[in-house]
């Protein structure tokens, strides 16, 4: 499904990915983990095109995706910051973008899912940043896509959110489809991944399931097994 | 492009900035006309404040509209979509826009006046074709500074700076240089200097329309010489195209290499 050779990216001075490789060919949900600023939202953003990658190759679905932009249609992206235009209503939102797709859309379950009909017609600017990030979902997960790309979907959810997002990915995870996501909310990524992809220093530091990276830290708990893999040579 | 144009379009005519540009044309036209028996004082006067304003709303909408659409751009940036097509269909949305607010600004009172009957027709179509020329070359200048700078504060700055510069200190140099110069034969450099200025240009095509060569300086023969052919103002109208081609070339070419 992807595949991911060599990637380089600096901005200015700071290396941010450094000879990045990645396969990921199966389905089911990958979570891509890291500390802060250790590039998950450039590599993420590299798949979707937004950033230009000074080296390296990346195909998407057998093809190298580089100077292409009709691959996006086939991938859900949810980005990590909702920014939407502040003047447009909710629904004028989710026509223009179905309009712009082209493709049939399955918003109505969606917002039927997420409570949303009372928002429809307010402006998004006077959302809530939960109920903004609901808005986020449904635009991402609309166009029912194989691939599909979560940067930290989590953030600003309530508890309650949180566990529809959850029963929402596992369902979508049984449909067949590869789900990437990045979150900071360990115990969520630790109830849905299948397999983790540890980035640090511009590179994939780890890559294993759950209960390799436990085994391999000697850590039974999840969070205590991260931030022993930080630690270990990188104090 | 098209779908992107239309929304930025939608957008812009929602906005109330692009009816208080409409009414000061509209208020503009009417109170030059109506109040001023002097056809010809009118329209010199028009020009002089179209050569200034329209430049100057391009600069302003076109750094604004940037700026303020960058969520929109994001959001489209992840939809496949053509990154071309969108800051192109953007900037379109914006010049058409203005354009737009300008012709209706100013013919409804030309209309009004009777305009349309008289021979000021021609004076007045070519206001027009610079006013135009103005907009699309000023508002591709400022998506491409704006563009080029993340920091809103600085790419307004260099963006008046540029309007500051083409409008008013270009002249400047300009004039001073004819002074600083004056003993050597200086036709060509000042032909070709007004060439390069988009402003310049077309004040020149104004004025040697309304067949008042005369009131420029004393280089005023060469130029109407010039640019008093059909070939002149074809060059003339081809260096405002080029204006408008060539930031929209940059435009297109770091659009595609940018990190967003
Ligand atoms: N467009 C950009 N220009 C300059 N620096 C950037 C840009 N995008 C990201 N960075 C920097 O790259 C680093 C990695 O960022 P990011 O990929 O967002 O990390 P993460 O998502 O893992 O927190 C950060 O230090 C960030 O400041
Ligand atoms: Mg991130």
């Amino acid at each position: 499904m992807v595949s991911i050779q060599n990637l380089h990216k600096q901005f200015g001075a700071l290396k941010v990915l450094n000879g990045l490789e990645l396969d990921i060919m199966e389905k089911g949900i990958i979570a891509v983990l890291g500390p802060n600023g250790s590039g998950k939202t450039t590599l993420i953003k590299s798949l979707l095109g937004m950033v230009v990658p000074d080296k390296g190759e990346i195909s998407i679905a057998g093809s190298n995706i580089r100077k292409r932009w009709n691959y996006r249609q086939e991938i859900d992206y949810l980005p990590q910051i909702a920014n939407f235009p502040g003047n447009l209503k909710v629904q004028e939102l989710i026509t223009m973008i179905k309009d712009l797709r082209g493709k049939p859309a399955r918003e109505k379950e969606l917002i039927e899912y997420f409570r949303l009909q009372p928002f429809l017609d307010k402006k998004l600017n006077k959302l809530s940043g939960g109920t903004q990030q609901k808005v986020n979902l449904v635009l991402c997960f609309m166009f029912d896509s194989q691939l599909v790309i979560l940067d930290e979907p989590t953030s600003g959810l309530d508890p309650v959110a949180l566990l529809q997002l959850r029963n929402l990915l596992q369902e979508e995870k049984e449909k067949g489809k590869t789900i990437l996501i990045t979150s900071h909310i360990m115990n969520f990524v630790e109830e849905v991944a299948d397999r983790i992809v540890f980035l640090l220093e511009g590179k994939i530091y780890f890559d294993g399931t759950v209960s390799e990276i436990k085994s391999s830290t000697g850590q039974p708990d999840f969070e205590h097994a991260i931030a022993k893999l930080l630690s270990e040579d990188h104090v | 492009m098209f779908k992107i144009l239309k929304y930025s379009f939608f957008d812009l005519t929602r906005s109330s900035w692009s009816y208080v540009y409409f009414f000061f044309y509209l208020l503009l036209g009417s109170v030059l006309l109506f109040l001023n028996n002097d056809l010809s004082t009118a329209i010199i006067t028009l020009m002089n404040v179209i050569i200034m304003i329209v430049p100057l709303i391009g600069t302003i909408f076109g750094v604004m509209y940037y700026y303020n659409s960058r969520e929109f751009t994001q959001l489209l940036l992840a939809q496949p979509v053509r990154r071309s097509s969108i800051f192109l269909g953007q900037y379109f949305g914006v010049a058409i826009s203005l354009s737009l607010s300008l012709i209706l600004g100013l013919g409804i009172p030309f209309a009004a006046y009777g305009l349309f009957k008289s021979s000021a027709i021609w004076d007045f179509s070519m206001l027009l074709v610079t006013g135009l020329f103005l907009t699309l070359i000023f508002s591709a200048l400022a998506f491409n500074i704006a563009l080029s700078h993340e920091n809103k504060i600085k790419g307004f700055g260099y963006a008046i700076l540029l309007w500051l510069f083409l409008a008013v200190i270009y002249d400047g140099i300009f004039l001073l240089s004819l002074v600083y110069f004056q003993d050597y034969p200086l036709d060509k450099f000042s032909l070709a200097a007004s060439m390069f200025n988009p402003i310049d240009l077309s004040r020149i095509l104004i004025l040697l329309k309304l067949d008042i060569s005369a009131l420029l300086s004393y280089t005023g023969a060469v130029f109407k010489q010039f640019f008093g052919t059909p070939v002149g103002t074809l060059a003339s109208l081809g260096m405002l195209f080029l204006w408008v081609i060539l930031p929209l070339f940059r435009l297109k070419r770091v659009v595609g290499k940018k990190d967003f």
